[in-house]
C-alpha cells in the first residue's frame, strides 16, 4: 500500500500532482483515495494532500504516516519529515528546502526541481519534475503507462499544457541525482 | 341576460374573512381574471401566513400554503419546474414587506414570470392589529399604541415605489378597493398582472389598498373612507411600472 | 461505464442528475460549493435548472414549491445554512413533500469553522425543523457510496413523500475516489396525484398545506405520518458489520470515522484484540436492532463521532443499557488519528477483552 503525502505552498500544483497519483492508481486497477487539505484561502497558504494506492479496500483516506513524501517547502519539511514510515521515501525540492535528513530509516531524496524546471522553461512544473523522480524512484508505476496517462489527460482539458507537462516529467525522470 | 354569478375559480367554501373586509372583493377580482383568461386549469397559487391564509380554500385551481414570507420563493420554485404554468402569490404587507422583503425583492430582480397580488391594509390583522411596515406614521395599533413615531419605529415602506426601481419588474400598479370606480380600475390591473405573465413577459406585482374595519377599529364605510383620506395621499394610486407600454410604443 | 475519479460534491450532482433531478436551488457557502458548481455547468446543458438563490431560506422554499409541482428537487448546503433552511424543512415535513437535502457538516456552532464534522447529528436525526417530525438521513461513507445513495435518495423520497438527507461532511465531500453511476437499480414509485401542476379541469383541486387549524384533525395527520415513519423503521435501516461477529469491542461510527476506525480496527486485530465496526449507513432510522443483537456476543460498545457526544445518546438506547457504552471524538473539524482510535481500543480492550 502506497501512503503518500503532498506538501507545500497552495499554488505549487500539489493537488494536481497528486491527482496524477491517484488517477493511474485507479487505471491500474487498484484502489485510490485523493483527500486535500482545504482552507479559506485559494492561493499561497499551506497546503496538503493525501493519496493512497492500494491492493486492498482503503479505511482512512488521511495519510498521517507516508510511506512517500513529496516535500515541496520547508514548513512542510520541519511538519512531516519525522513523521515517514520507517523504510518510506522522501522527495525534496532542494532548491527549496536547505535541510538534509539525518534520519538513516528512510530513502531521502533531494532533486532541484524548481531550479531544473525554470532552466528548462519549464517554471510552475517542479511539481510534475518531481513526479517524474519520484516514479523512477519507487517505481510505483510504469513509467510510459504513467506518462502516457498523464498527457491524455492533460490534452483533454488543456492540450496546450500536454507538451510542457512531459519534458517536465521526463526532466525528472532522467535526472541523475 | 347578464346574471351575477361566482367565478369558476371560486370554490364554494364560505369566506371566514370579517364583516368588511375587502379580502373577499380582491379574491373575487382574482377569480374573474383567471375566469377570463380561461386559465384556471393550469393555475397554481400561493396562499401566505395572515388573513388570508386560508386562501387554498377558496381559490378552486392548485393551491400551496407557504411559510410566512416566503410565497415569492415556492411561487419561483412552481414556476421554473413548470414555466408554462400560470402562477400567483397572494400576500398580505406584513407577509410580503416585512418578514418577506427579501424573497419579494429579489424575485422582481430576477424577472419572475409570476404575479404578486399585495394586499396593503397597513395593519397585521390575523393577530390581532399589530404594526406593519406598511403601518403610517401616527398610526395607531396595538404595537404602536401611541401612534407610529417613524422616530423610534421608522417609516413605511413603498413597495410598488421600491420595485419599480429594479430592471426585473415589468409591471407594478398601485390600485385600491373602496369604491366602484377604483374597484373597476384594480379589476383592470389584476387582469393585466396575469396577461403579462400568460404573455412570458415577466414580474407582476399589483398592490391593492384594502381596509380592516376590525383592526382599524372603525365601521366599514369609515374603514373605506380611511383609505380615501389617509392611505391614499401616502400611497398614491396608479402604474408606477409598465415596461409593456414601452414594448408596445 | 468505466470508473472515473471524482470528488464526493461533484458525484452528489452527478447522481442526482442521474436520478432525473433537474432542478436545484441553492446558496454558495464551504465546503460544499461543487455541488453547485458542477450543476450549474451540467443542468443548463440537460434542460435543468441550478438556480442560485438570494438566502438559504429563499432556496428552500424554492424546493418547497418545486416539489410540490411532483418533480424531483435538491437543495445542498452545510452546517449553518442548515440553521436557515430548517423552517423550511419543517413545512415541507408538513405538506408531505419528497425533496433531497445535501448536509456537508462543518465545524459548529456558530460560523464555526469550515473543516469536516458531525455535530449536526442531533440536528439531522432529531430536530431539523419544528414539530413532531423525522427526516430519513442517509450517511455515506465514501465516493461510490454517495453516488448510489443520492439515487437511492431521491427514490425514498418519492416512495415516503418526506424529505430525505444526505448527512456528509468536509472530508467526503472534497476527497476523490473512483466512482461508476450503474450500479444504482431504482425502485418503483407511485404515482404523483398530490401534486400541484394545474387540475386541467381534470380533477378537485389540490392543496399542497402544513395547516390544520383543528387539533384532531392535525394529530391524525401526525399519526398517518408517524405510521409511516414506523413502517421506514421496520423496512429502510441500513448498516454495514466489519469483524462483530466474534468482537468484544463494537465501534459504532459513521461517514469519515467509520473509515479511520476499520483501518485501526485492521491494526488491532493484527495484535490478536477482538474489535468490529457497526456502521450506521442510515442515521434515522437508526441501526437499533443491529445494536441490540451484538449485545449478546459483544461486551462493550465505542461511539466514534466528530462532535462531543451525540450518537452515543442513540447507542445507550440501541443497547437499551446492557452493555457498557464508551465515546471518543474530535471536534471543531479535527479528525482522529487512527493512532488515537487505536489507543482507545486497546485501552477498552484492558477492561472489556478477552486477549
Amino acid at each position: 500500500m502506497y501512503k503518500i503525502l503532498l506538501a507545500g505552498f497552495g499554488g505549487q500544483g500539489i493537488l494536481f500532482a497528486g491527482k496524477q497519483l491517484a488517477t493511474a492508481g485507479m487505471k491500474a486497477d487498484k484502489n485510490v483515495t485523493w483527500l486535500p487539505s482545504y482552507g479559506p484561502e485559494m492561493r499561497g497558504g499551506t497546503c496538503n494532500c493525501s493519496v493512497i494506492v492500494s491492493d486492498t479496500e482503503i479505511g482512512s483516506p488521511l495519510v498521517d504516516n507516508p510511506n512517500i513524501f513529496l516535500c515541496f517547502n520547508l514548513p512542510s519539511y520541519y511538519k512531516f519529515e519525522s513523521k515517514v514510515e520507517k523504510d518510506g521515501i522522501m522527495i525534496c525540492d532542494s532548491s527549496l528546502i536547505s535541510e538534509k535528513s539525518k534520519r538513516t530509516d528512510i530513502k531521502a531524496l533531494y532533486i532541484p526541481a524548481t531550479e531544473l524546471a525554470d532552466k528548462a522553461g519549464l517554471s510552475g512544473k517542479a511539481n510534475v519534475v518531481i513526479l517524474g523522480y519520484l516514479i523512477k524512484a519507487s517505481k510505483m508505476f510504469d513509467y510510459d503507462f504513467f506518462k502516457q496517462l498523464m498527457v491524455d489527460s492533460i490534452k483533454e482539458k488543456k492540450p496546450a499544457l500536454a507538451e510542457a507537462n512531459e519534458k517536465a516529467l521526463v526532466l525528472g525522470y532522467n535526472y541523475e541525482g | 341576460m347578464v346574471v351575477f354569478d361566482k367565478p369558476k375559480a371560486l370554490t364554494d367554501t364560505p369566506f371566514h374573512y370579517c364583516p368588511g373586509c375587502t379580502h373577499g372583493i380582491v379574491h373575487r377580482l382574482v377569480a374573474e381574471a383567471i375566469d377570463e383568461l380561461g386559465c384556471e386549469g393550469r393555475t397554481v397559487g400561493v396562499a401566505p401566513v395572515g388573513c388570508s391564509v386560508f386562501a387554498y380554500n377558496y381559490f378552486n385551481c392548485d393551491m400551496i400554503e407557504a411559510a410566512h414570507g416566503r410565497a415569492p420563493a415556492v411561487a419561483t420554485g412552481v414556476k421554473r419546474a413548470m414555466p408554462d404554468n400560470i402562477v400567483f402569490t397572494y400576500q398580505g404587507d406584513g407577509d410580503l414587506a416585512a418578514i418577506g422583503t427579501a424573497e419579494t425583492v429579489h424575485s422582481a430582480a430576477r424577472g419572475e414570470n409570476i404575479t404578486i397580488i399585495f394586499i396593503n391594509n397597513a395593519i397585521y390583522g390575523m393577530t390581532g392589529g399589530q404594526m406593519a411596515p406598511t403601518t403610517l406614521p401616527g398610526q395607531v395599533s396595538t404595537t404602536s399604541p401611541y401612534g407610529r413615531d417613524p422616530k423610534i419605529q421608522g417609516t413605511p415602506l413603498k413597495i410598488c415605489e421600491m420595485l419599480s426601481t429594479l430592471d426585473g419588474t415589468t409591471f407594478a400598479q398601485r390600485v385600491a378597493v373602496d369604491s366602484v370606480a377604483h374597484i373597476k380600475e384594480a379589476k383592470k390591473a389584476i387582469k393585466k398582472g396575469f396577461e403579462i405573465q400568460n404573455n412570458k413577459q415577466g414580474f407582476s406585482i399589483i398592490e391593492v389598498l384594502s381596509s380592516c374595519p376590525t383592526n382599524w377599529g372603525k365601521t366599514p364605510e369609515q374603514a373605506l373612507e380611511w383609505i380615501r383620506t389617509d392611505m391614499i395621499p401616502y400611497y398614491p394610486l396608479g402604474v408606477y411600472k409598465d415596461k409593456t407600454a414601452k414594448e408596445d410604443k | 461505464m468505466s470508473k472515473v475519479l471524482m470528488k464526493g460534491n461533484e458525484v452528489i450532482a452527478e447522481a442526482a442528475i442521474k436520478a432525473g433531478c433537474r432542478l436545484y436551488f441553492g446558496y454558495p457557502i464551504t465546503p460544499q460549493t461543487e455541488i453547485s458548481e458542477t450543476l450549474a455547468k451540467r443542468m443548463p446543458k440537460i434542460g435543468g435548472l441550478c438556480l442560485q438563490a438570494e438566502s438559504e431560506i429563499a432556496a428552500i422554499n424554492m424546493v418547497l414549491g418545486a416539489a410540490s409541482t411532483g418533480n424531483r428537487v435538491l437543495t445542498s448546503s452545510s452546517s449553518p445554512g442548515l440553521s436557515l433552511k430548517s423552517e423550511g424543512v419543517s413545512y415541507i415535513v408538513g405538506s408531505d413533500l419528497p425533496c433531497v437535502i445535501v448536509n456537508v457538516q462543518r465545524g459548529g456552532p456558530g460560523l464555526g469553522g469550515i473543516q469536516p464534522s458531525q455535530a449536526d447529528y442531533f440536528q439531522a436525526t432529531k430536530a431539523l425543523g419544528h414539530g413532531d417530525m423525522h427526516i430519513i438521513v442517509l450517511a455515506p461513507a465514501h465516493v461510490q457510496e454517495i453516488a448510489d445513495i443520492t439515487m437511492e435518495a431521491f427514490d425514498l423520497a418519492d416512495i415516503y413523500r418526506t424529505p430525505v438527507m444526505i448527512l456528509a461532511d468536509g472530508a467526503l465531500g472534497q476527497m476523490m475516489e473512483p466512482v461508476d453511476f450503474e450500479s444504482h437499480k431504482s425502485r418503483e414509485i407511485p404515482e404523483k396525484t398530490w401534486a400541484c401542476n394545474g387540475h386541467q379541469g381534470g380533477r378537485v383541486h389540490n392543496i399542497v398545506n402544513s395547516l390544520y387549524i383543528q387539533p384532531d384533525e392535525l394529530e391524525d395527520i401526525v399519526n398517518e405520518r408517524f405510521k409511516r415513519y414506523e413502517y421506514i423503521k421496520e423496512h429502510e435501516v441500513k448498516s454495514e458489520e466489519y469483524l462483530t461477529e466474534d468482537a468484544d469491542i463494537v465501534i459504532v461510527s459513521f461517514g469519515i470515522t467509520s473509515r479511520i476506525a476499520k483501518t485501526a480496527i485492521d491494526r488491532a486485530r493484527s495484535e490478536g484484540i477482538k474489535v468490529g465496526l457497526l456502521r450506521p449507513i442510515t442515521v434515522w432510522p437508526f441501526p437499533e436492532k443491529a445494536i441490540l443483537k451484538l449485545t449478546e456476543t459483544a461486551k462493550a460498545f465505542l461511539s466514534l463521532e466528530l462532535n462531543k457526544g451525540q450518537m452515543v445518546d442513540d447507542v445507550k438506547l440501541a443497547t437499551q443499557f446492557k452493555r457498557p457504552v464508551e465515546f471518543y471524538g474530535r471536534t471543531g473539524g479535527m479528525l482522529p488519528s487512527v493512532d488515537e482510535v487505536y489507543n482507545k481500543i486497546v485501552e477498552m480492550n484492558k477492561t472489556y477483552g478477552r486477549n
